[in-house]
């Protein structure tokens, strides 16, 4: 049994043994730890340390290049050449790939690309694991459950190619869901950090404090349609879904919510009335994310033959207007659209600078107002309108005369996130949020709260 | 055709691994240890309009120690095989139980863990029901046979664009732990799926999808077993075209005859997920919810009509949650989860089973990964078909005003499994007992027992199919599985259907 290798000599080994016409080799070691808890104890946790190696082969033929991908993890210096020779033989008879493209070249390399992978342990809960132990004595004696869960991974990820590529990227990815529980109500709160050194679960542990005080009155409301605040953590999640749907090739061909009929996309359409700038930036401060396409399989809004592809700031909405859809090289020819690959964060600014608090003290005052904690199993129902469906959770409030008053029922609702930015009439402050529903794959984000006035609660929802 | 373990499994140092962790375990103190190895390959296969667009070939192995030590769990992954190695992995799951124990001591807690208990089962080896693996299939036939179909939709007036896909996993696994089970096991399953979309002038657009479900089979599925893919692609184009020029759904209540190809989904949501005694004991609050169906409602829950009878099942051929023994050494059964509409049973692991008196776990402990934890995943939860019951089109007759839904799309329910909304692939109006042309924007919703309140009746075997998904998530760190779920057509009285075109203000 062959002893591990270091991750570039991994890529480099892997290059050497290529074949064929094209090779990229993608090295990642991962390490993670968990804490998990419920009714106030833990319940699992763990330690893991991986890592995966993806070869790229691509193979020029008569009809077109073609390429081949294999993935596997666990990978030793014994195991590299069959899966190089793996991935050839799926490029050899695959036949010519759709998305085929020059492979990327003339990146400079990181300066870092020979420095050991970056690693996390269970070290990281270090001042955490106890404060919250101290959480679940608190709870206990104030009558109340702590239920939650503490991740903290860090990928380090190795991109060399045939063509001279050596990029290098250390994502460190951090998310804690703190929540509280009395016999009949439920409050939620989440962090995203990249460290756990900025995470007090006592601070949070308060603030759930506070929001199971506001449950004391319970109003029971029908469903309708209501002023509604969303929280940043929800605006987060309806976002994300929607970059998930804005690929261009999808709206060129007439089956996206981003088509117009007869052909044609809507960029440069007004959807939000107000100044909302939707943006994606893999050097945003606090948020930074891989600089470069990271493409482990070609699908509708990715190409593996986009490996390495420097990526940049860009503006999915500007002042309201769509600007951009995600393409790939090949989607951006097909379509007529400039480049513009996915990046792993999303930010919404329409420059408001009020906080949540001062949105709630601004409601309530023409009418009942409702204040969302978050929303729960999103899911699409229609694509021409973008409609989805889901739930509110742990908390819905009522706002009245500025002040929550009570706690609401819950409510299924359906909504399209592309109706809502049109129909917002207030951006608060943009900040960094956990985007509850998608956080197992989306977890840099930073969005403002939104103030919409009709909002469709479908239905009340019993549970709690 | 004979089967056989994956030699190339077979083949790495399972039992020396196991014997390193377990020894290693055992010297620091653990009370209970297990280790499994596992090596899970997936794949994918992608067509747009008839070309490839996309494939992948992933292979996730590596090995697991989980210990109880000191009355509190720690778990440890690993990926490199050598007995040093492994040894060092059981070290690290006895340090998180300890950094565990030391947080239940710190919240006065006297949660400590102890598990049901379980014969050793000694060495055991388990495969499941295929014909012909999918990866001993040249790639060419895969995307040939793929490129074939999606040309034959494609050809078809009214379809603008086919997307067809095809995933495939081999899944092995390697148990062995301190009481004395051994076990090697391999499971294959596929999912074929093809999509033809047509769009309109006026810049309408809409979708229709294959009903084959996902099965445990292997290549022998495409090519005329278990499924009948030239019957469904040839009525498909036909099917879509409908659907494009059918009225817009009036919302209201209607009668619903529901295809086993849409039940499967219900059945999923608000059946099985309610069934985990994990969630309703509350170990899921966080992320994926609690149950309406609470402990202390075992035995008195009315949760349907009287024609309602689930069982979860671990042992159906074919299934996609079918295997011989769980991530916990437990041989796997079947059991009654809802009789004649009362709630009597639910789905356990060792560790659930002890904590709630229930005896002994029936087999639902399972890890979609060697890096994760076994958590109490779902077994084959299936509506019994009634033994004599009626056919499609009989329930069909007994309808004066109503809808039959067939095949799943947009599905999505609380976190306690109250209120749900489903849309699906088709909708068909019923008019006095007869199938009166399509409708589209439809969606069903209801609150879970209302539903199953509401059901009148069940359709005999002959209208059973085990549908089912390979994408069902729980748990954190997320953990994804496969799960069938069978049932047959079902006749349900007044259920709420909803206009989506309304619902989105149009």
């Amino acid at each position: 049994m062959s002893k591990p290798t270091a991750p570039h000599e991994i890529v480099e080994r892997a290059l050497a043994l290529s074949r064929t016409d094209g090779c990229v080799v993608i090295a990642e070691e991962e390490s993670s730890a968990n804490l998990r808890w419920a009714g106030n104890a833990l319940t699992t946790n763990g330690v893991t340390r991986g890592r995966s190696v993806t070869v790229v082969a691509t193979a020029d033929g008569g009809r077109g290049t073609a390429s081949g991908v294999v993935s596997r993890a666990g990978v030793t210096e014994a195991d590299l050449e069959p899966l190089v020779r793996a991935a050839e033989e799926a490029a050899r008879t695959a036949g010519p790939a759709e998305d085929a493209q020059p492979l990327v070249s003339g990146v400079a390399a990181s300066a870092d690309f020979t420095a050991p992978a970056a690693e996390t342990s269970a070290e990281v809960f270090g001042r955490f694991a106890p404060a919250l132990g101290e959480c679940f004595a608190a709870a206990r004696a104030g009558g109340r459950k702590l239920y939650g869960f503490a991740h903290h991974g860090v990928v380090s990820t190795y991109l060399g190619s045939s063509t001279g590529l050596r990029l290098r990227h250390d994502q460190p990815t951090g998310t804690l869901e703190l929540n509280a529980k009395t016999d009949e109500h439920s409050a939620w709160t989440g962090r995203a950090t990249r460290d756990f050194g900025d995470v007090d679960p006592a601070e949070l542990d308060a603030e759930l404090t506070r929001r199971l005080a506001w449950s004391r009155r319970r109003v029971e409301l029908p469903a309708g349609r209501y002023e509604t605040l969303l929280p940043p953590t929800a605006v987060a999640d309806l976002m994300i879904y929607q970059l998930w749907s804005s690929g261009a090739r999808d709206a060129a061909e007439g089956r996206s919510v981003f088509s117009t009929p007869g052909g044609g996309t809507r960029i440069g359409e007004k959807l939000a009335a107000l100044p909302l700038t939707l943006r994606s930036d893999p050097h945003h401060p606090g948020l930074e994310a891989a600089p470069f396409v990271v493409s482990h399989a070609s699908g509708d809004d990715a190409s593996v033959f986009d490996n390495g592809l420097p990526l940049t700031a860009t503006d999915w909405l500007r002042e309201g207007r769509l600007s951009r859809l995600l393409t790939t090289r090949h989607s951006a020819e097909l379509t007529g659209l400039p480049l513009t690959p996915p990046v792993d964060n999303l930010i919404l600014d329409g420059g408001g600078e009020r906080s949540l608090e001062e949105m709630v003290a601004a409601s309530g005052h023409d009418g009942p107002a409702l204040l969302l904690t978050c929303l729960w199993y999103i899911r699409e129902v229609d694509p021409a309108t973008l409609l989805l469906t889901g739930l509110t959770r742990d908390g819905v409030y009522l706002v009245e005369g500025g002040e929550v008053t009570a706690a609401v029922n819950n409510f299924r609702f359906n909504e399209s996130p592309v109706s809502l930015l049109g129909r917002a009439t207030e951006a608060g402050r943009t900040e960094r949020t956990l985007p509850r529903e998608w956080s197992d794959y989306f977890t840099r984000a930073a969005m403002p709260a939104l103030r919409v006035p009709d909002f469709n609660m479908s239905s009340v929802s019993q549970g709690v | 055709m004979p089967r056989s373990i994956d030699e190339t499994f077979a083949a790495l140092p399972l039992r020396q691994l196991a014997d390193a962790a377990l020894a290693r375990a055992r010297a620091l103190g653990a009370d209970h240890a297990d280790f499994r190895c596992e090596r899970v390959r997936s794949a994918d296969w992608r067509l747009r309009d008839a070309r490839l667009s996309g494939s992948s070939d992933t292979t996730d192995a590596g090995y697991a120690v989980r210990v109880v030590h000191g009355g509190a769990w720690g778990f440890a992954a690993g990926v490199d095989m050598t007995m040093e190695a492994a040894a060092r992995v059981a070290a690290q799951a006895v340090s998180m139980a300890k950094l565990s124990a030391q947080v239940i001591r710190a919240a006065g807690s006297g949660e400590w863990v102890e598990l049901a208990e379980e014969p050793g089962h000694g060495e055991r080896t388990w495969i499941s029901a295929y014909d012909v693996n999918p990866f001993d299939v040249p790639d060419e036939e895969k995307t040939g046979l793929l490129r074939e179909w999606s040309e034959r939709l494609l050809a078809a007036e009214g379809v603008a664009h086919v997307d067809a896909a095809l995933l495939a996993v081999q899944e092995n696994k390697f148990y062995a732990d301190t009481a004395g089970t051994t076990t090697t096991q391999q499971r294959v399953r596929v999912h074929p799926q093809l999509t033809a979309v047509a769009v309109a002038e006026s810049g309408e657009f809409d979708s229709m999808r294959t009903v084959a479900p996902p099965v445990g089979r292997g290549w022998e599925y495409l090519t005329g077993t278990g499924w009948d893919w030239n019957a469904e692609l040839a009525v498909l184009p036909g099917l879509l075209a409908e659907k494009m020029a059918a009225p817009s759904v009036e919302a209201g209540a209607y009668d619903l005859v529901v295809d086993p190809t849409n039940l499967w989904l219900t059945i999923h949501e608000s059946v099985g997920h309610a069934t985990e005694l994990d969630r309703a004991l509350g170990y899921e609050a966080a992320y994926a919810g609690t149950s309406f169906a609470t402990f202390d409602q075992l035995g008195t829950l009315r949760y349907g009509s009287p024609a309602m009878n689930v069982t979860g099942d671990r042992t159906a051929e074919h299934g996609l949650a079918t295997i011989g023994y769980d991530d916990e050494g437990v041989e796997t059964q079947s059991w009654d989860l809802v009789r004649d509409g009362v709630l009597v049973g639910y789905q356990l692991d060792r560790r659930i089973a002890k904590l709630t008196g229930l005896g002994r776990s029936n087999g639902c402990a399972f890890a979609d990964s060697p890096a994760h934890v076994p958590v109490q995943r779902m077994a084959n939860v299936s509506l019994r078909p009634a033994p004599d019951g009626p056919s499609t089109e009989e329930l069909i007759a007994g309808v004066e005003r109503g809808v039959y839904v067939v095949g799943d799309r947009s599905w999505s329910i609380d976190m306690q499994r109250y209120n749900f909304q489903f849309t699906g692939q088709r909708f068909f109006r019923i008019e006095n007992g007869r199938l009166a042309g399509q409708l589209r924007d439809v969606a069903y919703q209801a609150t879970t027992t209302d539903f199953w309140g509401s059901m009148e009746a069940v359709g005999g075997p002959q209208t059973y199919l085990l549908a089912g998904a390979f994408n069902c998530g729980k748990a954190q760190p997320g953990q994804v599985a496969a799960v069938s779920h069978g049932c047959p057509s079902a006749l349900f009285r007044g259920v709420n259907i909803l206009n989506t075109t309304q619902e989105a203000g149009r």
